[in-house]
């Protein structure tokens, strides 16, 4: 075999296990998903093989479902947008500090050392009525009763937020720090201020790290179905809970395969335009 | 397959005309030599089984399981016990049916409709009774009802029971006015945003038929019901969907009223939280059974549920999880804590008890859980 074919055939042979693991672990059960999404649930709750389009037409033509979807996608949105607002300056901030910034990356990873779950039920302990801000409410004379503050919507998002800031933050710091510094002190120099060097240099050097973290917020938080079901109201159920519900509640999985490619379709979309616009390179960076 | 019924269809073939004289004959022969074979060392194949999983709720009845009878079990036998649990019987359907024969091996199911379900989904062993005999000290009517399902035949032992009543908290409402409202305290607008709820359909259902005074196990009014769960939800704070989550809820005040397990109020009012509970006319009562699913390694099973039917086991259980053993009180001496569980019958007939018909509520668990899914998200 000539140098030319085996280094030709070398990447393969490295990708191989890789390749191997997505196949059998992403692309064959999503093959099963698509074809249990044509069949059909029982009244005993087994299901009916064959191709039938009726879970395709109800999912698609059901006004609930596209509400939800609608409400999941809003929720993931503002969830986004509070993570872009919060996580931008303290992704500046470590990337301009010197001397202690694996300290703050350090300090940013930590929250990872803990499990989601358990990351969003402190949140019961810090908002319930006999939790940390309503004691300190109480105890300072601001209030007599303790206020209801759990269970709602802004609670889910609070949640989400809290998940997903370190992905922001990473993604944004990955950015930044790429842009030589030495552009903000030429803007200065040729008689900008500091807040416009930021806003005409840094910042649209920056936005493609930004977009990586919003999409990355906004796939995560549309298709997350713990932190509305710990933190979230009645009402507050997102597009995942209907899928959850509809495979292990009802028991109906064609159903639910239906639902969960209905979220994949949408959130896949939207992957492949920020690709077209954007390119995943600036993503793999953030993501180490 | 066992061997008695791989006998029978070689028979029915015979008979059949399907197989000859001669063949049928060879046929028996090998399977008697293989049997003679077999069987110096088939103690060593069931001794093979390492271990059984049990599946149950969680929390403190899962904590009482351990304690008082995988423990002890596994010391007396070598076989391991995999411990594990689950939030609802439809949540553990959904695992097993995605699981392989033999993985899942016993579950705490809830309700005789439960029992009907998975018999129906093909998920029911069949028990040999005679490995079982601590069967003969259970509540008769316990074990008639799941025979019934399963044409005489056995796939559980009945366990405990229990009743799903109305819990709240007495700082805030009184004894007087849980007696006036009963079920309709859960609609009722005073206690907006401090009401609590099971994010189980049965449960909603059945007590919106309280609600809105219909038989909850035949309701005409279907409209009516629905209107009333949709109420309940504008006034709920939350559904709850665990035990644990039950208990701090109500434990952390979040809401003051609920309906709720009985044996999980008792452990609140053992830990000295002023929760009260009570049992509206026509509350909703269960039998949960230890049932064996299909692909189990049946002797092992077999010995596991004896040995948790057996007296002191079952008793120090109850006693444990705060559910009344399945076990007869005419027949069995339950101790002094028994007795004051709620829902306790001291004479074993549980007439008192309201259960859920399994064919009223299997014949419409497609259509109402999914009903039930888009009214408790807001539609």
């Amino acid at each position: 075999m000539s140098v030319e074919a085996r280094e030709k055939r070398q990447p393969w042979i490295l990708l191989s296990p890789a390749l191997v693991a997505v196949t059998l672990l992403l692309f064959v059960p999503l093959a099963f998903i698509v074809v249990y999404s044509f069949w059909l649930r029982t009244a005993t709750g087994a299901d009916q093989t064959g191709f039938f389009l009726d879970n395709w037409n109800e999912a698609l033509s059901d006004p609930f479902y596209r509400d939800i979807l609608i409400s999941t996608l809003r929720i993931a949105a503002i969830t986004t947008l509070v993570c872009a607002v919060m996580g931008y300056p303290a992704a500046y901030f470590i990337a301009r500090s010197k001397g202690n910034k694996a300290l703050l990356l350090l300090m940013l990873m930590l929250p990872f050392w803990i499990s989601y779950i358990i990351r969003t039920m402190s949140w019961i302990n810090i908002l319930g009525v006999s939790g940390a801000v309503n004691w300190a409410l109480i105890e300072i004379g601001l209030i007599n009763e303790p206020l209801q503050m759990l269970y709602n919507e802004t609670t889910v998002i609070l949640g989400l937020v809290h998940f997903l800031l370190p992905f922001m933050i990473l993604n944004v710091y990955v950015a930044l720090e790429s842009i030589d510094i030495s552009l903000e002190d030429a803007a200065c120099s040729l008689g900008s201020t500091r807040w416009q060097s930021f806003l005409e240099v840094t910042l649209p050097l920056s936005l493609p790290g930004l977009a990586a973290g919003g999409l990355l917020c906004f796939v995560l938080s549309a298709g997350t179905y713990i932190t509305p079901l710990v933190l979230g109201g009645p009402t507050d159920a997102m597009f995942a809970n209907l899928v959850f519900e509809a495979i292990i509640t009802q028991l109906n999985w064609p159903l639910g395969s239906a639902l969960s490619l209905m979220l994949l379709a949408v959130l896949g979309t939207l992957v492949l335009t920020y690709n077209h616009f954007l390119g995943m390179g600036q993503l793999m960076k953030g993501l180490g | 397959m066992d061997n008695t019924k791989r006998y029978e269809r070689l028979r029915e073939r015979y008979l059949n005309g399907d197989l000859d004289r001669r063949k049928f004959l060879g046929l028996i022969g090998a399977a008697g030599l293989a049997y003679g074979v077999q069987t110096p060392f088939a103690r060593h194949a069931f001794a093979a089984t390492e271990q059984v999983r049990f599946d149950g709720w969680g929390g403190v009845v899962s904590e009482a399981f351990r304690k008082y009878a995988f423990g002890p079990y596994t010391e007396k036998t070598g076989i391991k016990v995999v411990d594990g649990t689950f939030g609802g019987s439809d949540e553990y359907i959904s695992r097993v049916k995605a699981s392989q024969p033999g993985e899942y091996n016993i579950a705490h199911l809830s309700g005789v409709f439960d029992y009907a379900r998975y018999a129906g989904l093909g998920l029911a062993s069949e028990l040999n009774e005679d490995n079982i005999p601590n069967l003969k000290f259970v509540i008769p009517k316990l074990v008639d009802v799941f025979r019934k399902v399963t044409d005489g035949k056995l796939s559980c032992v009945p366990y405990d029971y229990g009743t799903t009543g109305l819990a709240y908290n007495r700082k805030h409402i009184s004894d007087e006015e849980m007696k006036e409202k009963g079920a309709k305290i859960l609609i009722d607008a005073a206690y907006k945003g401090k009401i609590g709820g099971w994010s189980d359909w049965r449960t909603r259902i059945w007590y919106a038929s309280l609600q809105t005074g219909q038989d909850p196990n035949g309701a005409k009014n279907m409209d009516a019901i629905w209107d009333a769960i949709r109420t309940h939800r504008d006034l709920a704070l939350k559904y709850w969907t665990s035990g644990a989550e039950l208990m701090s809820l109500l434990a952390e005040e979040e809401i003051y009223v609920t309906e709720g397990w009985s044996g999980r109020i008792y452990a609140l009012q053992e830990q000295g939280h002023d929760i009260g509970y009570m049992d509206p006319p026509n509350g909703f009562g269960w039998q949960e059974c230890l049932f064996v699913i299909k692909g189990s390694p049946m002797e092992a099973c077999e010995e596991l549920l004896n040995f948790m039917l057996a007296p002191e086991t079952s008793i120090a259980v109850a006693e444990g999880q705060n559910y009344p053993p399945a076990l007869d009180p005419t027949k069995i001496d339950l101790g002094k804590k028994i007795p004051t569980l709620p829902a306790f019958d001291p004479k074993g007939t549980l007439d008192g008890l309201t259960f859920a018909d399994p064919t009223y509520w299997n014949g419409h668990e497609q259509e109402w859980s999914k009903k039930f899914g888009r009214i408790q998200k807001g539609y």
